[in-house]
């Protein structure tokens, strides 16, 4: 509780440096105020507190996700300091909404009240339709952040009439009050059922799942880029610690029901992502589609509920945000510099510009899950969690399609290093960008080689 | 006041809001118009509202009337960054069609 609350007190000391004419200070504060409160939120290990007549509730699930939230959203910060260099006037209005979308995240992270979801969900997805539309000229951040807007309005429009037949049926909109009506009632109402499943699809079309991903390719393209980093890592992460709380707290008797319904839409995520993935030649839409396939292994850790897949997911969580972030570390500057997005502006990359371009080809090869990157490590536990409940035929798809998935990784690799430079285009990298592509590539590798810090945290 | 309410049959409740809330997404769905969508939206979430209220009155229970002020200052929240979006958008392309913006490939 208290880190939601200071880190809402970071976002409104961001809009008072305006006033206060202190715009050159506002991200080194915001950086070193976000240390700050992880180092307190870390301090909250192995207690669990309810907050504010059980609405908020901090547990160790809370505080792992929501440190790793706080660390992407400081390296996401850190890289605004160079993205932002032309837009010092807007500075802390950028600041204050990436701070607030984090508030979001974290309120999702540690909900126990279906209404703290709904607003979780509300702060997190305002700021970034604010974000998505931020370029005020350039129509395609507009038509972003209006696709992004109308698409996730008309989501939280099912999301709150599942809300509504939940609590109709239950009484309650206290997660483990439905846990206790389900475990108790006879019979259960069939509009229980339906709101479960309107709930369903909401969550799933925030993650981004297959068949209601169709938003996200568009709008992580025409999002300005350091945008598409926040939402390909921080939503994506923070939604699924939301979808794991949910089900792991108030749905917890009701695995039948919803599994075999999870199960088909991870398999459709997994080989729609990665097919689509292929035929991308848009950086930015390479990623989305990666990230596609991504939330479907990772609803395999939703699937695993019953046998406890929360370090599993937070593994994955943190190896996926981890990679991503480093790529998108590196592919900023080769977009500002070459003004496109496409994979052929990173050709000849690896001559020109060595270290970043090993950089990028580790962050890949960690996202195609090839060892000893976290994300091969990532893989196996999740898989390892699905097969273990028994989801053999997933599983194959999951494999298959994940061997698909390197060949688009590969084609941006061969791009950096086998294709001819172009000499007019030079890419400068700011040290900040090269100290955070190098930190997460660092700690991926660290995460690959002594995964056991992590995975035993549960 | 209360009595009122629950003289009504609550299926009808449950009827009439998922009846708004249909047209709100068939509205969503087949109008072109942005300004349109916002207020189809704006009915998904009001039928909700609706239907909160109509439980909470049922169960006698007030966590859903406590609820509905939720929606209401999100939804007002909503609307404020949509109406922004729909003008920025306006200015550049000097139209609220819904089709006139494909710049980015579906």
């Amino acid at each position: 509780m208290n880190t939601i609350i200071y880190t809402s007190v970071l976002g409104f000391i961001c809009m008072v440096a305006e006033i206060l004419n202190l715009r050159k200070v506002i991200i080194p504060v915001a950086v070193i105020g976000l240390a700050a409160i992880l180092a307190l939120t870390i301090t909250d290990w192995g207690t669990t507190v309810a907050h504010y007549n059980d609405m908020v509730r901090t547990d160790n699930f809370s505080v792992a996700f929501g440190s790793l939230a706080i660390i992407i959203t400081g390296l996401v910060i850190a890289l605004s300091s160079d993205y932002y260099k032309n837009e010092q006037n807007h500075i802390s209005d950028y600041m204050a909404i990436i701070i607030f979308t984090l508030v979001g995240g974290l309120v999702l992270l540690s909900y126990s009240n279906m209404a703290m979801l709904f607003l979780g969900i509300e702060i997190l997805s305002l700021s970034l339709y604010v974000m998505a539309g931020s370029r005020k000229y350039d129509t395609s951040s507009n038509e972003a952040g209006l696709k992004y807007f109308l698409m996730g309005s008309f989501a939280s429009g099912f999301l709150l009439f599942g809300i509504a037949l939940i609590y109709g049926v239950t009484g309650s909109f206290h997660l483990e009050a439905i846990n206790t009506y389900l475990a108790s009632a006879t019979t259960v109402s069939p509009l229980f059922y339906l709101g479960v499943l309107m709930l369903l699809v909401a969550i799933l079309f925030k993650v981004s799942a297959a068949p209601f991903h169709f938003w996200s390719p568009d709008v992580y393209e025409g999002s300005p880029a350091l945008i598409t980093a926040l939402m390909a890592t921080l939503v994506k992460v923070v939604m699924f610690g939301a979808f794991y709380r949910l089900f792991s707290t108030a749905f917890g008797n009701l695995g039948d029901y919803t599994n075999w319904l999870i199960a088909l839409v991870a398999a459709l995520t997994m080989v729609v992502g990665n097919l689509t993935a292929l035929q991308q030649v848009n950086v930015k839409r390479l990623l989305a589609f990666s990230g596609i396939a991504h939330a479907g292994y990772l609803l395999l850790g939703i699937l695993s509920i019953s046998t406890d897949a929360t370090s599993a997911l937070f593994y994955y969580s943190a190896a996926y945000a981890l990679a991503t972030i480093a790529a998108f570390a590196v592919a900023i500057p080769v977009f500002q510099a070459s003004g496109s997005e496409l994979v052929s502006a990173f050709n000849g990359l690896g001559k020109r510009k060595p270290f970043m371009a090993a950089m990028l080809t580790m962050a890949l090869l960690s996202l195609a899950g090839i060892p000893p990157f976290a994300g091969f490590l990532a893989k196996y536990y999740i898989f390892s969690e699905a097969m273990s409940n028994g989801f053999f035929a997933l599983l194959l798809i999951a494999i298959v399609s994940s061997i698909i998935g390197v060949y688009y990784y590969f084609k941006l690799i061969l791009a950096m290093y086998t294709e001819p430079t172009d000499e007019a285009v030079v890419v400068k990298f700011p040290w900040v960008y090269i100290v955070v592509a190098s930190f997460c590539v660092l700690l991926s590798l660290i995460l690959g080689l002594y995964p056991n810090p992590v995975i035993q945290l549960f | 006041m209360e009595n009122a309410l629950v003289s009504v049959p609550h299926n009808w409740y449950l009827l009439l809001s998922s009846l708004l809330f249909c047209i709100g997404v068939m509205g969503v769905l087949f109008r072109r118009n942005v300004i349109v969508i916002l207020m189809c939206i704006e009915l998904m979430l009001n039928s909700v509202n609706l239907l909160l209220v109509s439980f909470s009155a049922y169960a006698q229970n007030a966590d859903g009337q406590v609820f509905v002020f939720f929606v209401m200052v999100v939804a007002a929240a909503e609307v404020a960054v949509g109406l922004a979006l729909i003008v920025s958008i306006y200015r550049n392309v000097a139209s609220t069609d819904i089709d006139s913006m494909k710049k980015l490939k579906w």
